[in-house]
């Protein structure tokens, strides 16, 4: 009955599997595609090919996939920031989409305002949004103990809601109803040219909410490697009994840490407005499911903010591709499997990094051993 | 009086609530075992595809492709969960992650619309479907014909699991196992229970559950392959389960509740009613969180039964 193998906890993780582990990773989920490929009848190498190429390769296909990214890096500091304390929040897609709401809004009320008042304040509005939503399932975590995955995961669904209640069934703000066109087929109002992000050319073209995603990585690494808050938070992430006994105050944490993490979210909302859509756009964001996305984009980068960054541009690029290449030639759903497998892999990875697999000798030799002694 | 418009809503409420009764139920049995699956939309429509795929290539009469399909289902939902279960029983992952990556790879956008679009099953209307099957007398009885008698069979398979599912977790040694891996698995763990063992059983068979369910939709609402057919029910059956306080009678009642919800504004707006449906369709939600935070409060909670080890791995060396 004895299994041979035995994984106990490693007492020190070294360096170098931590950068093994997610590289192997993804090799094996490389692998495990190309099984499914061939299984159903697809070139392997002509199809990753292909992804590679218009995810990656050219000024045309970079400049999409930063476009791409855009939304996930802020998505993936979302869940980062949260999970980093062992706060699993995974609404940053609804809080995503109270920043666009609250963005659109803004811009819209700014309407002459000069660009760089319009800009800052739809960021600033777009982070408040995005606490405000994040706030719910924060407190009542706080002060209730609820349990702040379900409740995250349940706002998504009325945030998704209210999106479209806004746009295709009542004449809100936000809906524009200024010609008979527009009244039957419900869109958003276009917003003023002054709110549109600029976008850096440096050999290719970089949206400005990709800068400020990297901007806002930068504050959190800060935050959590050389503050107290971020010390706290570390701690109470890894041992909250531990915190509790040296009387760190949790609950003020858990609230702080919940807004933050809707703020960044909801910065990615206002980003959706002023970078790429220009309008309040109910489906576009809906179909993206960028909030979990970056469950998966944070659970690849470890909860390192930096390497959240490295990740979207990188499942961007594949997200890109995937959208590029859609047609009748490409299997649909490729991304996703793709993607997925590529996150089993690491969590199984993690296990390696965390514990030490080793072939239990003792128990398989115990019978000749007993044999030797017994003469 | 078989028109008025509670019976239609009943009715519908059934119709649209089979399929979340079956997923919330698989999901119960895994929370009682103290393993938490996000998965179930992925695992749903997984089964939907296959159990869809079966029904259009299995020769034979309908009743025998209708019952293979399920199967088919069944087993595709099951081997989904099992790829959750090794990494989150057997690799100790995060069990929140693990779940969001299998509803990403089997979801819509995922394995499940690869297979639809590698079977080439779209746009193909079902060899064979669910239809109501009891005499015409019974059927069209006044009040209870429409909501009781007018549905398919897979209505009433819903309520044998129901049954078997109250009375194996409350009136067996082996439901009272289960709860005793899903409340403090040191102590059955002690008591020479294999842990490992139940909760890799139950989240498959959960898997299973959600599998049939996304087939409810492929075979008998729709009947036919659409990418992404179950529009988020996974995500409610979820919901359902917290809702229903980890307990499969009212699971089932949950269930029509919420399908009742996802009926209700196209057959209020059929009648000329006017509505936000929007409001309606965020209440199942917004009734969700009231109910945990119900939940929630200490004394509640013991009462009530969130299982108290759900989500979290039990590794032995460590306690």
């Amino acid at each position: 009955m004895s299994f041979p193998l035995r994984i106990e906890r490693r007492l020190r993780q070294p360096r170098w599997l931590s950068v093994a582990v997610p590289v192997v990773s993804v090799v094996v989920a490389f692998g495990a595609m190309t099984l499914l490929l061939l299984a159903t009848g697809h070139s392997p190498g002509h199809t990753f090919g292909r992804l590679f190429h218009s995810a990656f390769v050219g000024r045309s296909s970079l400049d999409a996939t930063f476009v791409a990214a855009t939304p996930l890096a802020f998505t993936g500091l979302c869940a980062a920031v949260a999970f980093r304390m062992n706060l699993f929040n995974i609404g940053g897609e609804g809080q995503l989409y109270a920043g666009a709401i609250t963005g659109a809004g803004t811009a819209l009320l700014l309407h002459g305002a000069p660009g760089p008042v319009a800009i800052f304040a739809m960021i600033v509005a777009g982070a408040a949004g995005g606490a405000a939503f994040a706030l719910v399932p924060g407190l009542l975590r706080a002060f209730l103990s609820t349990n702040e995955i379900i409740v995250s995961l349940m706002l998504n669904y009325v945030a998704g809601l209210v999106l479209t209640y806004l746009i295709f069934d009542s004449r809100s703000y936000w809906r524009d109803t200024s010609t008979p066109d527009a009244r039957v087929f419900p869109q958003g109002k276009t917003l003023p040219n002054a709110s549109s992000w600029p976008t850096a050319h440096i050999g290719l073209i970089v949206p400005l909410g990709f800068l400020v995603a990297v901007v806002i990585a930068v504050l959190v690494h800060v935050l959590y490697t050389r503050t107290r808050f971020g010390f706290e938070v570390r701690v109470i992430g890894d041992s909250p009994r531990a915190a509790r006994y040296a009387g760190m105050r949790t609950r003020r944490k858990i609230i702080a840490v919940m807004a933050l993490s809707g703020a960044i979210a909801g910065v990615g909302g206002a980003s959706q407005d002023g970078d790429f859509r220009h309008v309040l756009d109910p489906r576009g964001l809906q179909q993206s499911g960028y909030g979990y996305s970056g469950i998966v984009i944070a659970a690849l980068a470890r909860y390192n903010p930096f390497a959240v960054c490295v990740v979207a541009f990188l499942l961007g690029g594949l997200q890109n591709a995937g959208y590029t290449l859609q047609g009748a030639d490409f299997p649909s759903g490729l991304v996703g499997v793709m993607q997925g497998l590529i996150l089993f892999c690491a969590l199984g990875g993690e296990l390696l990094v965390r514990y030490r697999i080793t072939v239990d000798r003792r128990s398989s030799r115990r019978a000749p051993a007993a044999a030797e002694v017994a003469p | 009086m078989n028109n008025s418009i509670l019976v239609v809503v009943l009715a519908s409420a059934v119709t649209y609530g089979t399929p979340l009764a079956f997923a919330a139920l698989g999901e119960l049995l895994t929370e009682r075992s103290g393993v938490l699956n996000l998965g179930v939309e992925g695992m749903m429509l997984v089964g939907a595809v296959m159990g869809f795929w079966a029904v259009q290539h299995v020769p034979g009469s309908g009743p025998v492709a209708l019952c293979v399909a399920v199967a088919v289902a069944a087993l595709a939902g099951g081997t989904m969960a099992l790829i959750h279960s090794f990494l989150v029983i057997t690799l100790r992952a995060n069990q929140i992650v693990s779940g969001l990556a299998l509803t990403i790879f089997a979801g819509a956008g995922g394995l499940s619309s690869y297979l639809g679009g590698v079977l080439n099953l779209a746009d193909a209307p079902a060899r064979h479907q669910f239809n109501a099957f009891l005499p015409a007398g019974l059927r069209h009885a006044p009040i209870v014909g429409p909501i009781l008698f007018d549905q398919t069979a897979l209505v009433y398979v819903s309520w044998v699991f129901v049954a078997l599912a109250m009375l194996y977790l409350t009136r067996t040694r082996l439901g009272l196992n289960v709860r005793a891996v899903g409340e403090s698995p040191e102590a059955a763990d002690a008591m020479g229970i294999n842990v490992t063992a139940y909760r890799y059983a139950h989240t498959i068979a959960g898997g299973a559950l959600a599998g049939i369910g996304g087939a409810a939709f492929s075979l008998a609402i729709t009947p036919q392959w659409v990418d992404g057919l179950t529009e988020g029910a996974g995500w409610i059956a979820i919901a359902l389960v917290i809702f229903a306080f980890w307990r499969p009678g009212l699971c089932l009642l949950g269930a029509y509740f919420f399908g009742a919800f996802a009926g209700l504004p196209f057959t209020l707006q059929s009648r000329g009613v006017t509505i936000v449906p929007e409001l309606f369709q965020a209440l199942p939600y917004v009734m969700t969180i009231l109910a945990l935070v119900l939940v929630s409060s200490a004394g509640a909670r013991r009462h009530l039964g969130a299982p108290s080890a759900l989500g979290i791995p039990h590794v032995r060396e460590e306690r």
